[in-house]
């Protein structure tokens, strides 16, 4: 059961109406608890009024049980609400393990996304309707936080690493995005749009898009260009990609770690971080002056790629169709037509070469 | 009663005893220095309320058009620097704790009177960076001062202003430990700590606040201009720094700030309620605990403004349970205030009616807490307009109602002069609603999405936006109407007794004025603190008499 509560934006995920019953009930305490000490004061300033100036009342020591009637019934209240309030952040940070993947770079003062069939965005985000969204973000410059209140959603993108949330849209229609930390001077300027689209509006935007090849084929170009190959290949000096993703790997040091999407940033940005257990630290450094954060995220959806590939026929780079995509996004065919692309030099790719709402005719924006 | 006060009034007392500029600049009297104090941060709150009416103009219409987005951003941060640091930390404990504080011990001055002084110094030489900051083009951090924009991106004045809070948080220390020295060796023959006034518990428990918190900020500060000026990493990662690192750092001490900031308020209004029911507080040691609970768990929570940080969903949980955990004494205090009513005498002076108003701000305030403590809410709520209300109902309606309540009950102990009680109420009131009209439209704002710091904003946020504006400008004359008529009165109100409220407490043994001394002979306490008698029993130490 779902309750509306006044001045409230749309419910539009799956987690919408959690947030407005609990912001509910907790105005009906509120307003409970005020009236009741309210009615409380007003009683006793009229009834217990100074009559004469020189009146003394008696005194009253307190009472022993009122003092652990109100200390200890507040705190199971508060215990309750606790509860709550936890059950539903867990439900918001947790991050589902299938959904569609989209990362999001921010800067001063702008949202740019990324859709691993190769889209790109500029403040406007589409996704589709009924679909778990995972969106990864990071920062160029300084501390951003990605806001859409219909969502009931929240999460800061810090610069120097990934934050992670998920959502899943419940209602067709364009939904504000705003920055919720302050970052400078257009702060207030660094709005966009999130679209949902019915599935099938989304599949006929997707195919109107890019034309440019997934972020996995950027990657697996870039990987050659960067010629990581030298080095992460069989027998070579640095660990074998392949089958890499989501596996836990032993370092140096003893310890393990999962790979995912941070560490495999933080092994291009830092490679002496973390290094893989039977390997010297001899990589170098990739600064954001040599790998974009845009490129970076073709790098980590091409190993992406090679670990889903892992099993199936063709595993040597350059040859097969990296499809990062989860099942129900692969119908689009279009991207995949558009592969050869992708052979174009990087820096094409990496350059705004899909502008902000080029992408969608105007007539298939749900309003 | 008033030919009897006018009788015993002493000739000469602390302001009159001397003259001249000399005097008080370098006096060593805790009142005098109140009173220093008193103009200092009273100018400062006239500071600070000039940018926020600035801010209530800009936010009148959707787009940005009164000032530059540029300059906006430098009204919000002065904004909050100025009434954070300069006003609302010292407004209760350096004005009102510093002249009561011997008064209520019975004892002559603090234990350090030169470091007293000192203290007041150390403010203005803090405050005079700010200033500076402020005039040569302020500063556009937020006064947050979030890394790496403080650090790597803002062109604003972030060093001056922050040397001027780096050299402030001293005169905080200065203050705190005075305080405790004072309330540890200084009371008098009898006064043991269960018969304390809890304005005195309440000031002890923000003492420790203040010398354990405050050097904290004044690292953050070093630190922060380290990374500034010489690009140590510490904060930005691109010089290999940890920019959550920065907020841990910052909200180990602002939380507590707030603490600093509502505690020694909680204790005005204990005095408040008190002595204009003429009864004890109902529940005194659970009330008195609960100040000292709130300053230690205080120190436990810093991360609930970290939720949406990318702080550990686990270190998320813990410090959502201890936020609640610092619910409890609160509410704790306001049943007991409430159960203090109970068979009393009520008065309808206007201290009662600030008293009653800071219980409408701590409940809404406190309420919201709970909201904001709730983890899956807070994603929802956080850097928006719901928060900007609730702290604002806390430490500015929380505070101000008990600065406000507090100089009023202590003006005739302060000045000798009544104030204009019919202006006192009227204005209490207009405070009341227009505070009210001004920040629980932003409750529903930041529900309904609208993010803190914004210059512009979506038209659908127009309507509230104008309500807070509307209800600003009612609080802002509120405001104003104390300034004016205290200021009157300190020449032509009615000569003040020597404790014209029939009320309880040390401070009002003495006369009012009171002498430089405080006390002609150093009384000797036989009684629990608010055990009314009679007046006659109630004997008026008298000067003149000895």
């Amino acid at each position: 059961m779902q309750v509306t509560v006044p001045f409230s934006p749309e419910q539009a995920s799956t987690y919408a109406g959690d947030v407005d019953n609990l912001y509910g009930f907790l105005w009906a305490m509120t307003i409970a608890f005020g009236v009741v000490i309210t009615l409380a004061i007003i009683y006793f300033a009229v009834k217990y009024r100074r009559r004469t100036e020189e009146e003394i009342p008696r005194p009253i020591e307190g009472s022993m049980k009122l003092e652990v009637a109100w200390t200890v019934i507040p705190f199971f209240i508060a215990m309750g609400i606790f509860v709550w309030g936890t059950s539903i952040y867990f439900k918001q940070y947790t991050i589902p393990n299938e959904a569609l993947e989209i990362y999001v770079q921010a800067k001063q003062w702008m949202w740019k996304f990324q859709h691993a069939t190769g889209q790109r965005e500029i403040n406007e985000l589409h996704v589709p309707l009924g679909r778990r969204v995972k969106l990864t973000m990071t920062t160029e410059d300084v501390i951003h936080s990605f806001y859409v209140p219909a969502f009931r959603i929240k999460l800061d993108v810090v610069p120097g690493k990934y934050s992670t949330i998920w959502f899943e849209p419940t209602r067709a229609g364009r939904y504000h995005l705003f920055c919720a930390e302050y970052c400078g001077t257009s702060h207030s300027g660094m709005i966009g749009w999130i679209n949902v689209m019915e599935p099938s509006e989304y599949q006929a935007w997707l195919a109107g898009g890019a034309t440019e090849g997934s972020l996995a084929s950027a990657g697996q170009k870039l990987f050659q260009d960067l010629m990581c190959n030298n080095c992460h290949r069989p027998g070579g000096r640095g660990p074998e990609l392949e089958g890499l993703f989501g596996k836990q790997q032993r370092l140096t040091d003893g310890t393990t770690v999962t790979v995912d999407e941070s560490y495999i940033r933080e092994s291009i940005r830092m490679p002496a971080a973390k290094v893989a257990e039977g390997f010297q630290p001899v990589m170098p450094t990739f600064t954001e002056n040599v790998v974009s954060e845009e490129q970076l995220v073709q790098l980590i959806e091409y190993i992406k790629s090679l670990g889903q590939q892992k099993g199936a026929a063709g595993t040597a780079p350059g040859t097969g169709t990296p499809s990062p995509q989860p099942p129900s996004a692969a119908s689009t065919g279009a991207e995949q037509q558009g592969l050869p692309e992708a052979n174009r030099p990087p820096s094409n790719n990496t350059r705004m070469s899909n502008p902000v709402g080029s992408a969608p005719p105007a007539n298939r924006r749900p309003q | 009663m008033s030919t009897v006060a006018a009788s015993t009034a002493p000739k000469t007392h602390y302001i009159n005893v001397a003259y001249g500029v000399k005097s008080w600049l370098l006096t060593k009297d805790h009142k005098r220095i109140a009173l220093l104090y008193l103009a200092s941060v009273t100018f400062f709150f006239f500071i600070g309320g000039l940018f926020a009416v600035l801010i209530r103009l800009e936010l009148l219409s959707p787009e940005g058009n009164l000032v530059q987005a540029e300059t906006y951003n430098r009204l919000f941060t002065m904004h909050g620097v100025v009434m954070v640091f300069f006003f609302l930390i010292p407004a209760i404990p350096a004005v009102l704790g510093n002249f009561l504080v011997p008064l209520m011990i019975g004892a002559k001055d603090l234990a350090f009177p030169k470091l007293n002084l000192l203290s007041w110094y150390i403010y203005n030489l803090g405050a005079l960076f700010t200033l500076i900051a402020i005039i040569t083009g302020g500063v556009d951090t937020g006064w947050t001062f979030y890394a790496p924009y403080s650090t790597s991106y803002s062109n604003g004045n972030v060093l001056l202003t922050g040397i001027g809070v780096f050299i402030t948080g001293f005169s905080s220390i200065l203050t705190g430990l005075n305080f405790i020295v004072t309330i540890h060796t200084m009371r008098a023959p009898g006064l043991t700590w269960f018969r304390l006034p809890l304005f005195i518990w309440s000031h002890y428990a923000t003492s420790l606040i203040m010398i354990l918190g405050t050097p904290v900020i004044a690292i953050t500060v070093l630190l922060l201009a380290l990374e500034r000026v010489a690009h140590v990493g510490i904060f930005d990662p691109k010089l290999g720094g940890d920019p959550v690192l920065f907020q841990h750092l910052f909200w180990f001490y602002s939380h507590p700030a707030v603490y600093i900031m509502v505690l020694p308020a909680m204790g005005v209004i204990s005095e408040l309620v008190a002595n204009m029911t003429r009864k004890n507080i109902f529940g005194y040691k659970f009330v008195a605990f609960a100040s000292i609970a709130i300053a230690v768990f205080g120190f436990l929570v810093w991360g609930h403004h970290l939720f949406v940080s990318t702080q550990s969903i686990y270190a998320g949980m813990i410090f959502s349970i201890l936020s609640y955990a610092v619910a409890i004494p609160s509410a704790v205090k306001v049943f007991n205030w409430t159960a203090t009513l109970y068979k009393g005498s009520i008065s309808y002076n206007t201290p009662i009616l600030y008293a009653f108003g800071f219980i409408g701000f701590f409940i809404i305030g406190g309420m919201t807490g709970l909201f904001l403590a709730a983890l899956g809410l807070d994603v929802h709520v956080h850097d928006t307009y719901f928060v900007v209300a609730h702290f604002h109902y806390i430490m500015v309606g929380g505070t101000i109602m008990g600065y406000l309540g507090g100089l009023h009950y202590w003006w005739p102990k302060i000045t000798g002069k009544m104030y204009p009680e019919g202006w006192a109420r009227f204005a209490a009131l207009v405070i009341f609603v227009g505070f009210n009209l001004t920040f629980f439209p932003q409750f529903l704002l930041g529900y309904m999405g609208m993010p803190r710091r914004y210059y512009a904003y979506p038209d659908e946020f127009q309507v509230l936006n104008v309500m807070s504006s509307a209800g600003a400008s009612i609080l802002g004359v509120g405001y104003l109407i104390p300034m004016v008529y205290l200021t009157w009165s300190m020449r032509y109100g009615k000569t003040a007794p020597a404790n014209p409220w029939g009320a309880f407490g040390l401070e009002w043994r003495t006369t009012s004025p009171p002498p430089t001394e405080n006390f002609p002979v150093t009384p000797t306490v036989t009684w629990d603190a608010y055990e009314f008698r009679p007046r006659e029993e109630a004997e008026v130490i008298d000067i003149t008499r000895h």
